[in-house]
């Protein structure tokens, strides 16, 4: 079995131990510097207390439903421009690019394109006569701003994940609908999007899951601020173990947030039914 | 972005992934094709128009903030404000990059701009360099050689093993987090390549899962034949079974190392001495030690732009194999 040992090496020790450490920190006080303490329940009783906990909580589900609900409408009517017009690999590519880049650069170039005094876009606001927008700087803005953001990031991957949707579903039930003269709009709500359930059950899970850890964006641009604004969950949980060495209390945070992460996941393929395609019917 | 966030690995359909496909599945992508410039007629010339102008909108919009940041990279700082909407690069200047690689000297650096902090990005790089290359290897030999376990090999328990495994794949990477940095720091790793690399080093079960529905296409007389002629399981492995998933190999080392090359949160925490710098840290210091007055748009430009070129890179030779790897994950 040697082919198995690093892995088995890497899984305990880098997954399966952390797991079961993570849990047992969160009952503890623990500050890196003496022995964890063992205190019962006390770090989830505090955080029930925590206004900041909760508002972490407010402010990524804004995040999340700003981010996921654009970039999906978005991908969706992308992806169906990918497929009626363009077969262009040159054209994907240079959708999936920002996928690829670093969060942190992306963060950086859009931290600079909204920049209030230099910026790009507040210079052309400026220039044809509107004021000038804090996008950072304002409590109402920088959640939002964050959001659409991870959009531009992300849109080019949630594109393609649909567009190899739309690619499997078979061409003989589009034909059938043109027959029976349907239109554009009453194909893609009657065809397209029912057999495309499955893909976007998929592929809703996964980026709801990546984006209730925001996190790379949010350090190099705002730091949590203004205010609380952008302190999300994950943020956060850096923070009080980091800059407050608050072990403990972290972990339990962190115990909470992979209880939402799996609540969330398993509400989603529940309503969406993921498993079972329409076409097999 | 976590672990989650990736492509999931294709559950049915392993020939279609990657870049060199089986020849079975080219002529599938013509009739798709062909059928789609069927679709092209029915089209009205109208909505044509349209959907080319949203898409050149796209194309644009996705391309623009890229231009944006070689623009501000090759200006200088006084132009920032002189010329704050000119498309192309003011007053051009290599300043910005001899400065972030640590190239100009401090008063230089002041003149045109700069913080005048001390900021090595030339270091950063190769600090990456190494420790992407050393995760790459390392992960993607160990989870090849689990993949190969799990999708040939015949043992008892095999797929209980397997799905312990995949549990792996479901817990969020934030939640390992600490655990690990507590683990790092027990071992004295903190501040080392070896710190950063060692929780993704041995294995990812992303890695193991993808790679092991492609060992599990691989015809079984095959390597049924080399059992006859005598062959090790181990020469076997890395003679017939591992070059025969190759293409797929090297896509999945390639997708890996552009994740740990753009990864921020665990590199911040544990590597942040001078030398274990990675370059995503360095930016993210770079721009918080930047004076909030006046920043140094143009060599935090040049900085991005050096973490992002080699992904530029990546992505023309690859391009193909990547959007391959990611379409085939969607589909079930």
């Amino acid at each position: 079995m040697l082919f198995l040992i690093p892995a088995l090496i890497g899984f305990t020790a880098f997954f399966a131990w952390p797991t079961v450490r993570g849990v047992a920190l969160s009952f503890t006080e623990f500050n890196l510097l003496r022995p964890p303490e063992w205190i019962g329940l006390d770090n989830y009783v505090a955080i029930a207390n925590d206004p900041v906990f909760w508002n972490s909580l407010a402010v990524t589900s804004e995040y999340v439903l700003i981010n996921i609900g654009v970039q999906t409408a978005a991908a969706l009517v992308l992806a169906v421009l990918l497929q009626r017009f363009t077969r262009s690999m040159v054209v994907r590519g240079v959708v999936l690019l920002p996928y690829l880049i670093a969060n942190v650069v992306v963060a950086l170039v859009w931290f600079w394109l909204a920049d209030y005094n230099l910026g790009l876009i507040n210079s052309t606001l400026d220039a044809v006569g509107f004021d000038r927008v804090g996008f950072f700087g304002n409590e109402a803005l920088a959640m939002p701003t964050i959001a659409l953001i991870n959009v531009w990031r992300h849109l080019g991957y949630t594109t393609l994940l649909i567009f190899a949707g739309l690619q499997a579903i078979p061409r003989d039930v589009y034909e059938a609908a043109e027959v029976d003269g349907a239109g554009e709009a009453r194909t893609f709500f009657g065809i397209t999007l029912p057999l495309l359930r499955p893909v976007l059950a998929f592929v809703l899970v996964i980026t709801l899951v990546g984006a209730f850890q925001i996190f790379d964006t949010i350090a190099v641009t705002t730091a949590g601020g203004p205010v609380n604004a952008t302190r999300a969950i994950t943020y956060y949980i850096y923070e009080r173990a980091f800059d407050r060495f608050d072990f403990g209390y972290a972990s339990a945070m962190s115990v909470i947030l992979m209880l939402i992460l799996g609540a969330v996941a398993l509400i989603q393929l529940r309503v969406l039914r993921a498993n079972d395609s329409d076409l097999e019917r | 972005m976590s672990i989650l966030t990736r492509p999931r690995p294709p559950a049915t359909d392993p020939a279609s992934a990657g870049d060199g496909p089986p020849a079975t599945t080219r002529p599938r992508a013509t009739v798709r094709s062909r059928a789609t410039d069927e679709g092209f007629r029915t089209t009205s010339r109208r909505s044509r128009i349209f959907g080319w102008i949203a898409l050149g909108v796209v194309v644009v919009g996705t391309l623009f903030p890229f231009w944006w940041m070689i623009r501000t990279a090759f200006s200088t700082n006084n132009a920032m404000f002189s010329d704050p909407l000119s498309l192309l690069p003011v007053e051009f200047t290599l300043g910005a990059f001899e400065r972030v690689l640590g190239i100009a000297s401090t008063s230089d650096a002041l003149a045109e701009g700069g913080s005048g902090a001390d900021i090595n990005f030339g270091l950063y790089l190769l600090n990456s360099i190494i420790v992407c290359v050393l995760i790459t290897v390392g992960q993607v030999a160990f989870s090849t050689a689990a993949a190969y376990a799990f999708g040939v090999l015949r043992w008892r328990g095999r797929d209980t093993v397997f799905a312990i495994f995949l549990v792996a794949l479901l817990v969020p990477a934030i939640f390992t987090l600490l655990p690990n940095f507590i683990l790092v720091k027990e071992l004295g790793l903190l501040n080392t390549f070896l710190g950063i690399a060692l929780p993704s080093i041995f294995m990812s079960p992303f890695v193991v899962f993808f790679l092991r529905q492609f060992f599990l296409g691989v015809n079984r007389s095959i390597l049924e034949a080399a059992v006859i002629d005598g062959a090790g399981t181990w020469r076997i492995f890395y003679r017939i079974a591992a070059p025969l998933v190759a293409p797929q190999i090297v896509t999945i080392a390639i997708l890996q190392f552009i994740f740990y090359w753009n990864d921020y949160l665990w590199p911040l925490l544990v590597g942040q001495t001078e030398n274990s710098t990675l370059l995503t840290v360095g930016l993210g210091i770079f721009k918080s030690q930047t004076p909030q007055g006046s920043p140094d748009w143009a060599g935090l430009m040049a900085g991005a732009l050096l973490a992002a070129v080699p992904i530029f890179i990546l992505v023309v030779i690859f391009g193909r194999r990547i959007i391959g790897s990611i379409q085939s994950s969607g589909v079930k």
